[in-house]
């Protein structure tokens, strides 16, 4: 388990304080996917660099299994970061060393394992990742989705507990990145590891996370379980996260609707009630009607969820409300 | 054919330039070898203190720079002439190859120095991180990352020194050093023996053409961008 308690962090430039993130409390639960989402500038890659002390915090104290990291000494933090993998948005991968003494380089520089040891270990790894044919190759031989999971491996490499992921697919193209993700959630649930990555979209957030915190200007304005925020955001910094994701404009979308008659709803359903047939039996049980405005049906994880904007007109308004409700389906009046 | 001969090359004695020539080798080996002895170390040291660097330390890094600075704005030939009580000192004499390696190695050390901050430089910090974020300790950083990382750089700056101590050998020859300089000044400038001045000057350049292929298919070799 990953404790923040009250860790704050302020930059010195020049003789000005700039603050990069506020006191904050939060809590990573072992095994468990983290994210945290933010524009650039809000605090996110800070907050990230704090957990493994790449950045030095300005107060407060981070716990990591109960051990105060910020009270390590510098061979105490060596040996601490050994248990902590990181990966990163441009994978800074030695250019000058093969694919195989990359995924190497931290269990030679821990020191204590045999040559033969090392060199099992690696070809263990780099068959976990899909990339056993590319151990001679050099860096610059290999694509960015290859790189990614060299630098996946390396993480990998000393068995840590925790992998912290800074931006991990921000230089790929979609497909790569469902493809990094994909290996990032298999790894999550074998090796019983927790992650925390820090991103600009949401799209990765709704793909692989178990919570997400997001942040805007130094500080955690939400946090929850993903399916949570994302289906129901409070915070105008994460509305507009998700209206990015959904490539929609809400106020675009409810003028659409403005010369459209009866009632406007949005349904969120999650679940196994995704794939129950509940509109129909609702129209048929309480004699409305209803047009599907917009619509979603998606995953968010492993879990299948929709969201569906209706416009509902005559019969039993009430009765359909009260119906839908019985069925655990999120209704939200919009008009 | 041996009537030419003896016209264009009346001056020359192989034996002395093949002497000169092994001199002027000598010579160059020598203080390249201390160059980067004492250079590379520095180098690093001057990255590592430098602005927003490992051990950052603004006032090491002022006086460091500033004596590197002095060091290279400094003439050579000024340099060689005020080494001499110091060369004396360490070498016991100031003539000959022996006595030409000290100032040879203060006049390229400082600029070696500077190329290899350049090259340091150059190392993306996110490899630096990276490396940090293993837990390695600097003297790990520096010897398993960043020096290999800026292994191309440092021999284009290793090539580039030596093509510098060529010509500084050469100018060695007025302080008595020997080689193929001294060569050229004694007989080709001052005894109007320009065969001798040309046999000289194309095998400097000889040298400088081979010093520069080899450096620069060095680097390629080890550069996997």
């Amino acid at each position: 388990m990953i404790e923040f308690d009250q860790v704050h962090k302020t930059y010195r430039v020049g003789n000005r304080d700039i603050p990069a993130l506020q006191p904050t409390r939060l809590n990573i639960e072992s095994g468990e996917v983290f994210g945290l989402i933010g524009h650039s500038g809000a605090g996110k890659s800070t907050l990230l660099r704090l957990i493994n002390r790449l950045e030095e915090p300005s107060g407060g104290r981070i716990l990591v299994n109960g051990e105060d990291v910020t009270a390590l000494d510098t061979d105490g933090l060596r040996r601490f970061r050994q248990r902590v993998g990181m990966i990163f948005q441009h994978f800074n991968l030695l250019s000058s060393k093969t694919v195989a003494d990359n995924v190497a380089m931290p269990l030679r520089l821990a020191g204590g394992r045999s040559r033969a040891e090392i060199d099992q270990r690696v070809a263990a790894l780099l068959a976990r990742v899909g990339l056993q044919d590319h151990a001679r190759k050099y860096p610059a031989q290999l694509s960015g989705g290859q790189k990614q999971r060299v630098g996946i491996a390396r993480a990998l490499a000393t068995e840590p507990d925790i992998l912290l992921c800074d931006e991990a697919t921000s230089a790929l193209d979609p497909q790569t990145t469902a493809q990094v993700l994909q290996l990032l959630g298999e790894i999550n649930r074998e090796l019983k590891l927790t992650v925390v990555l820090i991103t600009h979209e949401m799209d990765v957030i709704r793909r692989v996370c178990d919570r997400v915190a997001v942040m805007d200007d130094g500080r955690i304005v939400e946090q929850g379980p993903v399916a949570e925020v994302f289906l129901h955001p409070r915070h105008p910094t994460t509305q507009r996260f998700v209206q990015e994701d959904e490539a929609l404009d809400e106020n675009e979308q409810r003028d659409d609707f403005a010369h459209v008659p009866g009632r406007i709803l949005r349904l969120t359903f999650q679940g196994e009630a995704t794939y129950t047939p509940l509109l129909g039996t609702v129209a048929r049980e309480t004699g409305v009607d209803y047009s599907i405005l917009a619509g979603r049906i998606d995953r968010i994880k492993d879990v299948p969820y929709g969201q569906l904007t209706l416009a509902l007109v005559g019969g039993d308004l009430a009765a359909a409300l009260a119906r839908f409700e019985a069925a655990e389906v999120h209704v939200e009046v919009l008009r | 054919m041996q009537a030419l001969y003896e016209t264009l090359f009346a001056n020359i004695d192989w034996y002395d330039i093949w002497l000169a020539t092994l001199d002027t080798l000598l010579m160059l080996g020598g203080s390249l070898l201390f160059t980067i002895l004492l250079g590379l170390p520095l180098g690093v040291l001057l990255f590592l203190t430098g602005p927003r660097q490992l051990f950052e330390n603004g006032p090491l890094y002022a006086l460091l720079s500033f004596v590197v600075n002095v060091l290279r704005s400094l003439p050579f030939i000024i340099l060689l002439i005020v080494m001499i009580p110091f060369t004396v000192l360490l070498t016991g004499t100031s003539l000959g190859v022996a006595g030409a390696i000290p100032p040879l190695v203060v006049g390229a050390a400082p600029f070696f120095a500077r190329l290899v901050e350049t090259a340091l430089r150059e190392v993306d910090r996110g490899i630096i991180e990276a490396t940090q974020a293993m837990g390695a300790t600097t003297r790990q950083i520096i010897f398993a990352a960043l020096l290999p990382e800026a292994r191309p750089g440092i021999i284009a700056a290793i090539t580039v020194t030596a093509i510098t101590l060529v010509s500084y050998t050469a100018m060695a020859g007025v302080v008595g050093a020997g080689g193929l300089g001294d060569l050229a000044i004694r007989y080709g400038y001052q005894r109007f023996q320009t065969d001798v001045m040309v046999v000289t000057v194309v095998l400097l350049l000889v040298l400088v053409q081979v010093l520069q292929s080899v450096g620069d298919r060095l680097v390629t070799h080890f550069s996997r961008k």
